[in-house]
């Protein structure tokens, strides 16, 4: 989440002060993104430092200074917004980990794994799902970000089913193969069972 | 009391080499008002549970109790009155009659169990009207868009006294914009006291349950813990606690 590029979209709607832009930021974001006041004015002084952010009243304290943002502002928010994040290289992802290790492990229950962790992120989709519920506070912004949530739970529990059914499929195969070569080596060997 | 109870229900298909344990064991409550989903890989025997707990077919063991009564032992006449007028059905693929108009599709099983043409219409309309479809209630399924085929067949699952809502993968052929609307719907329905039982592969859509029960090769293996309210998530001091 760039604080920096949801400040100046903010400021481009016209000049605020700090806590102004901690609250419509909170409220843009569903209130799901919280953030401190301190984020705020640390950002508001970067964005300053380089350019794309300025205010009339430079020696007032930070509170009571009104911030706008610059043509070098609207030009980077421009670009930031049609550029499309660094996916290129897979995360680090600690769940996928996990399942890679229980998979290796003869005395662990890898299913047994995939299905502990398949259970907490259902649940954790009933929770975020419970808040679509209340229709009063589902705004647009807060619909958007709950469903960006669902989606990213759901194609973590997609990825459990599909390796359970891969580690299945590949130990019903290996299986099998261990059968074939033992008929073989039988009939070469004319043994019987 | 349960809506529905299923009690050590097991299903076989086949007999000797070819033999099949589509279910095995299941005991399962859904009580009024609630919505439970049973999730599953394909092959896990999440439709037969759903045709059994629908009394389209019959356990191999096991009892099912539907509103109190067992279906087991109980005559074919008796069993399609208690579909009739208890039990409504979901389907992914809407299962409307092509020939009907969408208030004819929803009046349909009110009329064929004996209410009279004029009293099931009006039914028919208030159903459709609660699910905002009165507009369309005159045209034809092939006249009307996925997403309103598939709330013309939930306004006909809920129509008059039903009160077991049993569900197949309801918006499997629906966009998620309109899979929600579907999932309000029978949720809505629930509110109003129906049971209902969805089964289906997809986590977003089981995730509108009260309680998630996971199938695999017929047997029910886990199910959810009742989650912490809604609001921790947003209480940003608060740790979500790590799987058990």
């Amino acid at each position: 989440m760039s604080v920096r590029h949801s400040l100046l979209a903010l400021l481009s709607e016209g000049p605020k002060y700090g806590f102004q832009l901690r609250q419509e930021f909170e409220a843009s974001t569903g209130d799901v993104w919280p953030l401190n006041v301190g984020q705020v004015y640390t950002t508001l002084d970067r964005l300053e430092r380089d350019g794309l952010a300025e205010s009339d009243d430079i020696d007032a304290d930070e509170r009571q200074r009104n911030f706008r943002i610059t043509q070098n502002g609207v030009e980077e928010l421009a670009r930031w917004l049609r550029m499309p994040p660094d996916l290129t290289q897979p995360p680090r992802d600690e769940l996928v980990i996990k399942i890679l290790v229980a998979s290796r492990l003869p005395d662990v229950d890898v299913y047994d794994v995939i299905q502990v962790h398949r259970r907490y992120l259902v649940q954790l989709m009933q929770q975020w799902t419970r808040l679509k519920e209340d229709e009063v506070r589902f705004d647009l912004a807060f619909a958007l970000a709950v469903d960006a949530e669902l989606f990213r739970l759901d194609a973590v529990v997609r990825w459990l089913d599909a390796a359970d059914g891969r580690l299945r499929r590949s130990r019903q195969e290996s299986t099998t193969d261990i059968t074939e070569e033992v008929t073989r080596i039988r009939r070469r060997t004319g043994a019987h069972r | 009391m349960s809506m529905l109870e299923l009690r050590n229900v097991s299903k076989v298909y086949g007999e000797g080499a070819t033999e099949v344990d589509a279910l095995r064991n299941i005991d399962l409550e859904v009580d009024r008002g609630s919505l439970v989903a049973i999730m599953g890989p394909s092959g896990s025997g999440k439709s037969t549970l759903l045709t059994i707990a629908g009394s389209l077919e019959l356990p191999t063991t096991g009892d099912v109790m539907i509103d109190g009564s067992n279906v087991v032992g109980m005559s074919r006449n008796d069993k399609a009155r208690l579909r009739r007028r208890t039990i409504g059905y979901v389907f992914q693929d809407f299962n409307l009659l092509a020939g009907l108009t969408a208030v004819e599709n929803v009046s349909l099983p009110l009329e064929l169990d004996g209410v009279p043409m004029k009293k099931a219409r009006a039914q028919g309309m208030s159903a459709l009207d609660e699910l905002g479809l009165s507009h369309r209630a005159e045209r034809f399924p092939d006249e009307l868009s996925g997403g309103e085929r598939q709330r013309v067949a939930i306004a006909r699952a809920v129509v008059g006294e039903r009160s077991l809502l049993l569900a197949d993968e309801p918006s499997g052929a629906l966009d998620s914009v309109n899979g929600e609307a579907v999932m309000r719907m029978i949720l809505s329905a629930c509110h109003r006291g129906v049971a209902a039982l969805v089964v289906t592969h997809d986590a977003k859509l089981a995730s509108w349950a009260d309680r998630v029960v996971f199938l695999r090769d017929g047997k029910a293996v886990d199910e959810t813990l009742s989650p912490p309210g809604p609001e921790e998530l947003l209480d940003h001091d608060a740790t979500n606690p790590p799987a058990s």
